[in-house]
């Protein structure tokens, strides 16, 4: 003989069960609802960094005469140092990806990130500059044209965030021994060596060392 | 015998069977690296064929196949002329100015105007590289080009034309005897002594024997031999006391004199040492890329590494043309990372190192010097490897400079700067980069051998001028 007791538990359990198997598939259904629209439609674009605009030097490689020229830029730029600095390199980047063009990058070329990491007394302020793989990958080859797109990125960092003194530069988050078969990202630049290397090259000022807009 | 007490025996046992095969293991290891070692040093020493000619006096590496020697046919005829090559599957096709040869792989018949030739191996195409044996040049090279060849096959010299250097070799009646060695063109010899013998080795000049027997009656200077071998020629001079050397200004003759005897109360003289000649290359240039990294694609045809070798060969050919002993880091189509070139140079002590790119950005030439990476400082009596350019920056510079004066001064356009671009920070001596760029927009123009003999011409004359300066560095 089944106790009343024992039958009211197996009931209870039984809508219990009956109810989570109805919750998990409302779930079920809504998750693949989300990853259907996700696949459907374009992932969001990040929205333009917000606030003012600034006036920032930006050093625009020039294929024709071989050199870097400072052209001053109205950008908007917000946040910390990090977001500044990946701001001003997404407005080099865009000279660069638009046509015609000064030094051409392939297209899809970006800055993934840029990392600030402080100074200390044994240490030096280094920027970590994270470039993405279509800007390496299809990068053209050669000893000038390489050194262009580097020495541009950080002449661009130095001359507008203070204390930058040296600069490692990264593809996809890893090192790479050169950025297309010549220059060497193996090292970290000397900020203050590639803003003489163009200067001494061209006979134009040392970046960070002039404020005047071009 | 009861168990327990062969126990301890079976362990001793054991421990022994484990030291044997550990030291068995040890000494298979020493002798895998013994053999390995020695197969480098082989590899690196190198078989060579020289060839002597008029538009430049060169070294080819020889490559066995099929125990036979061959060479790449291509980088033999490329410093003699316009030459091009196309590959189609097993067929090769060779143009040599108006000449058309068509070779198919594992095939010994060659087509050509005027008869088909049968080599005595089979052709061989490898990866679009035809490769010929050695043994067939003298059959073949008379018809490609036209003119005599005279190959010296066992010593692998092969002398196109009429470039052979030949000598005359004298002792004269002053006091003490001299030996007088006059050749028929200037000679850049490596010269060594050793007790009772002095080598003069000719690695680039197609000196051949001379005429007459070389026995002297000369009781200081009794005899000398000469002998060919891999591609050099080689004067050993059999003599009783150590032997002094000097060379005239025109470099066509060459002086052995005794060293004067001292008096016995005098102090020892020092060992005999290298004299004149034994000085390690005193330049040092890099094709850049090669092998399976082709460097930039100049075209659709063009690879970097190609063009590179080319004016590397060709700047070698300037430096040695001006006494400038000269070291190709590479001289055929190899894989080489960059700190192998920076170990190759660093180990051959130059003065200065030249590495030679190509590019199809931008017109003329640029002419780089390194610049150093931060935060690499040497530590104590360590250096650095990536700042191993330090202390030499200036003297990178200036030859720079120097080279940099020769192209302003024929109005070819140059630009003068530093670059992240290893190996030039590796390296312990003046070293520069140089990145050739066609004149025009045309990227073809980088194969014009009028260009490249400019430039080969330009870049050597550069580190002529800069020699003195140089030289006191070394």
């Amino acid at each position: 003989m089944i106790s009343r007791q024992l039958v009211i538990t197996l009931i209870v359990l039984l809508i219990a069960a009956l109810a989570m198997g109805f919750y998990a598939g409302r779930m079920r259904a809504h998750i693949v609802s989300s990853a259907e629209q996700a696949q459907g439609t374009p992932a969001p674009v990040a929205p333009p960094a917000a606030g003012p605009t600034e006036t920032v030097t930006l050093y625009v490689a020039y294929d024709d005469s071989g050199s870097v020229h400072p052209r001053a830029a109205q950008i908007p730029l917000s946040g910390g140092r990090q977001q500044r600095a990946e701001g001003m390199l997404r407005a080099l980047l865009a000279i660069y990806l638009e046509r015609p063009s000064p030094h051409v990058l392939p297209p899809g070329s970006d800055v993934r990130g840029v990392y600030i990491v402080g100074a200390t007394a044994q240490t030096p302020t280094l920027a970590v500059v994270d470039l993405n793989e279509a800007l390496a990958d299809g990068h053209r080859s050669g000893v000038l044209i390489e050194e262009l797109t580097v020495a541009s990125i950080v002449q661009t960092l130095t001359a507008n965030l203070d204390g930058i003194q040296e600069v490692k530069i990264l593809v996809e988050g890893k090192e790479r021994d050169t950025l297309a078969g010549h220059a060497d990202l193996s090292n970290m630049f000397d900020a203050g060596a590639v803003s003489r290397m163009m200067a001494t090259a061209e006979g134009l000022p040392v970046a960070g060392s002039q404020s005047r807009d071009f | 015998m009861p168990w327990s007490s062969s126990l301890p025996r079976l362990t001793e046992i054991g421990a022994r069977t484990r030291s044997v095969l550990y030291l068995a293991s040890c000494a298979a290891l020493l002798w895998l690296g013994f053999v390995a070692g020695s197969r480098a040093a082989s590899d690196g020493l190198g078989e060579k064929l020289s060839i002597y000619s008029k538009a430049a006096n060169y070294s080819l590496p020889i490559e066995q196949r099929n125990g036979q020697d061959y060479v790449g046919l291509l980088e033999l005829l490329d410093p003699l002329g316009t030459v091009s090559a196309t590959a189609d599957h097993s067929h090769w096709r060779l143009h040599f100015y108006q000449e058309e040869l068509e070779f198919n792989d594992k095939k010994s018949k060659v087509k050509m105007h005027g008869g088909d030739l049968t080599l005595p191996a089979d052709f061989l195409l490898e990866n679009g590289r035809g490769l010929v044996p050695v043994s067939s040049l003298s059959m073949m090279l008379p018809r490609i080009l036209g003119g005599p060849v005279e190959f010296h096959q066992a010593a692998r010299r092969l002398f196109i034309g009429d470039v052979q250097v030949h000598f005359t070799a004298a002792v004269n009646s002053a006091t003490p005897p001299s030996l007088v060695m006059n050749f028929s063109s200037p000679v850049n010899p490596t010269i060594t002594t050793e007790p009772g013998k002095t080598r003069i080795v000719f690695a680039r000049e197609g000196v051949v024997a001379p005429a007459s027997p070389l026995t002297f009656s000369s009781t200081v200077i009794r005899s000398a031999s000469f002998t060919e071998n891999n591609g050099a020629a080689e004067l050993a001079v059999n003599t009783a006391s150590a032997l002094t050397t000097s060379v005239s200004a025109d470099r066509k003759t060459i002086i052995l004199t005794p060293v004067p005897q001292v008096a016995q109360v005098a102090p020892p003289p020092p060992p005999p040492a290298p004299v004149y000649g034994a000085r390690r290359y005193f330049a040092v240039v890099d094709a850049s890329h090669g092998g399976s990294e082709r460097g930039a694609a100049l075209n659709d045809d063009l690879a970097e590494k190609d063009i590179t070798l080319i004016y590397a060969r060709r700047i070698r050919q300037e430096l040695e043309a001006r006494g400038i002993s000269t070291l190709l880091v590479r001289d055929g189509d190899m894989t080489l990372t960059l700190d192998q070139r920076a170990n190759a140079a660093n180990l051959a002590h130059p003065a200065i190192y030249i590495a030679v790119h190509a590019a199809s950005q931008g017109i003329g030439v640029r002419v780089y010097t390194a610049l150093l990476p931060a935060g690499n400082a040497s530590v104590g009596p360590f250096v650095n490897w990536n700042v191993a350019q330090s202390g030499y920056e200036q003297m990178s510079r200036d030859a720079a400079s120097q080279i940099t004066a020769q192209f302003q001064a024929k109005q070819v356009p140059v630009k003068m700067m530093t670059a992240a671009l290893r190996p030039l920070n590796n390296i312990r001596a003046a070293a520069i980069a140089v990145e050739v760029a066609p004149q025009g927009d045309d990227v073809s123009g980088l194969t014009s051998v009028t260009y490249q003999q400019l430039v080969a011409y330009l870049v050597a004359a550069g580190v002529a001028a800069d020699r003195t300066k140089l030289e006191a560095s070394k």
